[in-house]
């Protein structure tokens, strides 16, 4: 029982003050930009369009395909530039959650281009990435079930923590940091990603489930405001 | 008062509401779902970003943003990207491709020479007639389609073009008369303007007005105001006007 | 879609007369605006839009081994990334030509001008210096990334703070700032890239206009005394330029810079 008050002096189920937009990028089809406190994101969707090379082309479907990119400056040692391991699965698991939502079969053969860039991080960029992406996905009209919504729910010595800060995850003490990031879906709340780094007690799983749903709902709702025309800055 | 623009469709003014995918729009209990809804436990759901419109019992939203996606005879703008033995790939935006056969050209063209016709970078108008899977084919047999020469291109939101063309071609027209150009509007929404410098000048801006504040009260006021001219009225009743 | 024939034709036309299809002179910039340290986890950064194009720059400091040939001086790299983001024609992959030679011209003027005093970021000589890593990304691309990119580099320049340094462990204290800039000089470069279309010249072409252009001249200019200096340049494009048009080049680069170099300092010294 080490992890009594957070460091940032947050309630243990309260989000980072959060920042939304849409329509950043006039080149691109959607745009957002979304951020956790420092945690900032932008993403730029270009398509359904014709993929090249053909081979590549599904016949009865189109394809997304996310390309995450962590600037080199975004972190306080500075990141080799360019795709990493680490980015390339983050790519795919953008993929996986946005792909579960978009009616895929509408335009085959074509491609969703969701380029995200995190400009500044501080843990969950990630989730920041996948909820700047849904919001970019809607805003460039493509067609979709539902929205996702992205956090990471940490548990922190044996607190139950919602939108973990790198300080956070790096904390050592009683059971150390367990982070585990969830997409959901925003009408039935259904997993469309989820990854585990650390340890929980199998049956303290649900809790960090019901956690995401309901930081996930407050999410969903700042999604919707920045889709309906807000600029939603909570930092300033 | 002229509510034109409020609809292009019929006369009565519908409540539009901005809504997001998996927004629940109304219960399905008196409604069924339209264009971009769909059931989800008895909820009418948006699917799609856009003004949900109802119409009676049935729901549907409008797209105001994404990709133009073509139908069987679209009137589009296009631009030559390739010139192969049997035709020209053409660049009409959107998901697909699109080709126009030398067969679908309505004189006779240099088998050998078709750049002569329609080199690399030039424009044309052509119509949509076969949506195949992937691959669109386009025609120019039909009145008024063809290269077009001169004059420049400019790019709106195809969701836009029904208000840039307006009831009746009514805008389109205004335009067209107060600056002294030719326009052709394509549903893909590119619009050639061809005219001097000056009026090409003020339709692209007035064309740009409109696609900017087209869901706003009012918008032919708007654009007879900065053309300073007035649209001529369809209605019978009413007096025609032509000021300025 | 890329250019119509029409419209490079129009643009080429309307030049002739001097005239644009946006309504600006042929040396007019469009409005330049800063945002300044948009990256908290940079030791400087900023955003630079010209008209709707839009580049974010960030500066990173570290400490390395000097080179053999230069054993007193600090070490300086720039990278530069036209992102899938900023436009329908980038793809991503490994840096381009663009890139490449976009990261180069930008490096060549801060390098070349004196901006920053080399020695000054000496820690021990023949053992360690201060190494200055520049990253440009576009972020929306309509003409002339160029000129936005150098004008934010040297913007995030002038913003970067040194991080704690631990002399006792030799290290640094990634994280913790201090309010130490880095050793600048007033040799401040400003980077202008003329662009030739058709038989005319022009300044900050949008997008369109960047793609009827044939051929390009980037000059890095700065002012430390009265004469305008030029520390960099940079010809890209096929088509040749005559010696009447690097002439009106060079003439015209002196009236950019007092013309538009003082807006940018403005910003840059506002809060």
């Amino acid at each position: 029982m080490t992890y009594t008050k957070r460091t940032d002096g947050r309630k243990f189920d309260e989000l980072r003050p959060i920042r939304a937009e849409v329509g950043i990028i006039p080149n691109a089809d959607g745009s957002a930009l979304f951020a956790h406190g420092d945690t900032l994101a932008i993403a730029a969707v270009y398509g359904p369009k014709p993929l090249h090379p053909q081979h590549l082309q599904k016949p009865d479907r189109g394809i997304i395909r996310a390309n995450y990119n962590m600037l080199p400056f975004s972190v306080t040692e500075r990141a080799r530039p360019g795709p990493s391991r680490r980015s390339k699965e983050i790519s795919m698991i953008t993929e996986n959650a946005l792909s579960s939502i978009v009616d895929l079969t509408r335009f085959p053969g074509t491609v969703i281009d969701v380029e995200i860039m995190i400009l500044q991080a501080n843990a969950s960029t990630r989730c920041a990435g996948i909820n700047a992406a849904a919001m970019a996905l809607a805003h460039a009209g493509v067609v979709m079930k539902e929205m996702v919504a992205s956090v990471s729910i940490g548990k922190i010595d044996d607190k139950i923590c919602t939108d973990i800060t790198k300080e956070e995850e790096d904390h050592h003490e009683g059971e150390g940091a367990t982070d585990i990031p969830f997409t959901l879906t925003s009408r039935g709340n259904m997993v469309s990603h989820l990854q585990l780094d650390g340890k929980i007690p199998a049956k303290r799983l649900i809790e960090a489930y019901e956690a995401a749903v309901a930081a996930c709902k407050k999410i969903n709702k700042y999604q919707e405001r920045a889709l309906k025309g807000e600029k939603i800055n909570e930092n300033e | 008062m002229d509510n034109e623009e409020e609809n292009t469709q019929t006369d009565d003014k519908k409540e539009r509401k901005l809504v997001i995918p998996g927004e629940t729009i109304v219960s399905a209990q008196d409604h069924l779902p339209g264009d971009f809804t769909r059931n989800d436990n008895g909820e009418i759901v948006a699917t799609r970003y856009g003004l949900a419109e109802t119409n009676g019992r049935i729901v549907k939203v409008i797209p105001i943003s994404g990709v133009f996606e073509p139908r069987r005879g679209n009137t589009v703008i296009g631009r030559v990207m390739d010139i192969n033995f049997s035709g020209w790939n053409i660049d009409i935006g959107g998901p697909y491709t699109a080709f126009l056969p030398l067969m679908e050209c309505p004189r006779f063209i240099d088998r050998d020479n078709l750049a002569e016709f329609a080199k690399l970078g030039d424009v044309l108008s052509l119509k949509t007639y076969g949506i195949k899977k992937g691959s669109i084919d386009l025609t120019l047999k039909s009145r008024g389609l063809g290269r077009l020469d001169g004059g420049r291109l400019i790019q709106i939101n195809p969701h836009k073009v029904p208000r840039v063309i307006g009831k009746e071609g009514s805008m389109i027209s205004l335009i067209k008369n107060s600056t002294n150009t030719e326009i052709t509007v394509g549903q893909n929404g590119y619009v050639w303007i061809k005219g001097d410098d000056a009026g090409e000048g003020k339709a692209e801006a007035a064309i740009k007005l409109i696609e900017q504040e087209s869901a706003s009260e009012g918008l032919t006021e708007k654009v007879e105001k900065f053309l300073g001219n007035k649209m001529k009225k369809i209605n019978l009743e009413e007096t025609q006007e032509s000021t300025e | 879609m890329e250019l119509p024939n029409i419209n490079k034709r129009q643009i080429e036309n309307l030049l002739e007369k001097g005239k644009r299809l946006d309504g600006r002179k042929p040396f007019d910039y469009r409005d330049i605006t800063i945002e300044k340290n948009i990256s908290k986890n940079a030791e400087g950064s900023a955003r630079v839009k010209i008209g709707k194009t839009d580049v974010i720059v960030g500066v990173k400091l570290a400490t390395q081994e000097p080179y053999p040939d230069h054993e007193d001086e600090g070490t300086m790299t720039t990278n530069m990334e036209y992102s899938p983001a900023s436009g329908s024609r980038y793809e991503s992959g490994p840096p381009k030509m663009d890139s490449v030679e976009t990261a180069r011209v930008v490096d060549r003027g801060i390098r070349e001008s004196g901006f920053i005093d080399w020695k000054k970021l000496c820690i021990e000589p023949g053992k360690k210096v201060w190494s200055v890593s520049i990253d440009i990304y576009s972020i929306n691309d309509d003409g002339n990334i160029l000129d936005a990119s150098a004008i934010g580099a040297m913007a995030a320049l002038k913003l970067t703070r040194f991080p704690e340094y631990d002399k006792e462990t030799e290290s640094v204290k990634f994280g913790e700032f201090t309010d130490t800039p880095l050793p600048l000089t007033e040799k401040t470069p400003f980077s202008m890239t003329f662009y030739k279309v058709g038989n005319n010249l022009l300044v900050d072409p949008n997008r369109d206009e960047e793609d009827a252009a044939e051929a390009r001249l980037t000059l890095a200019i700065s002012k430390p005394s009265k004469d305008h200096i030029i520390n960099a340049m940079q010809k890209g494009g096929i088509t040749p330029l005559t010696g009447e048009e690097l002439k009106k080049i060079v003439e015209q680069a002196e009236k950019v810079y007092e013309h538009v170099y003082p807006e940018i300092e403005k910003q840059l010294k506002k809060k």
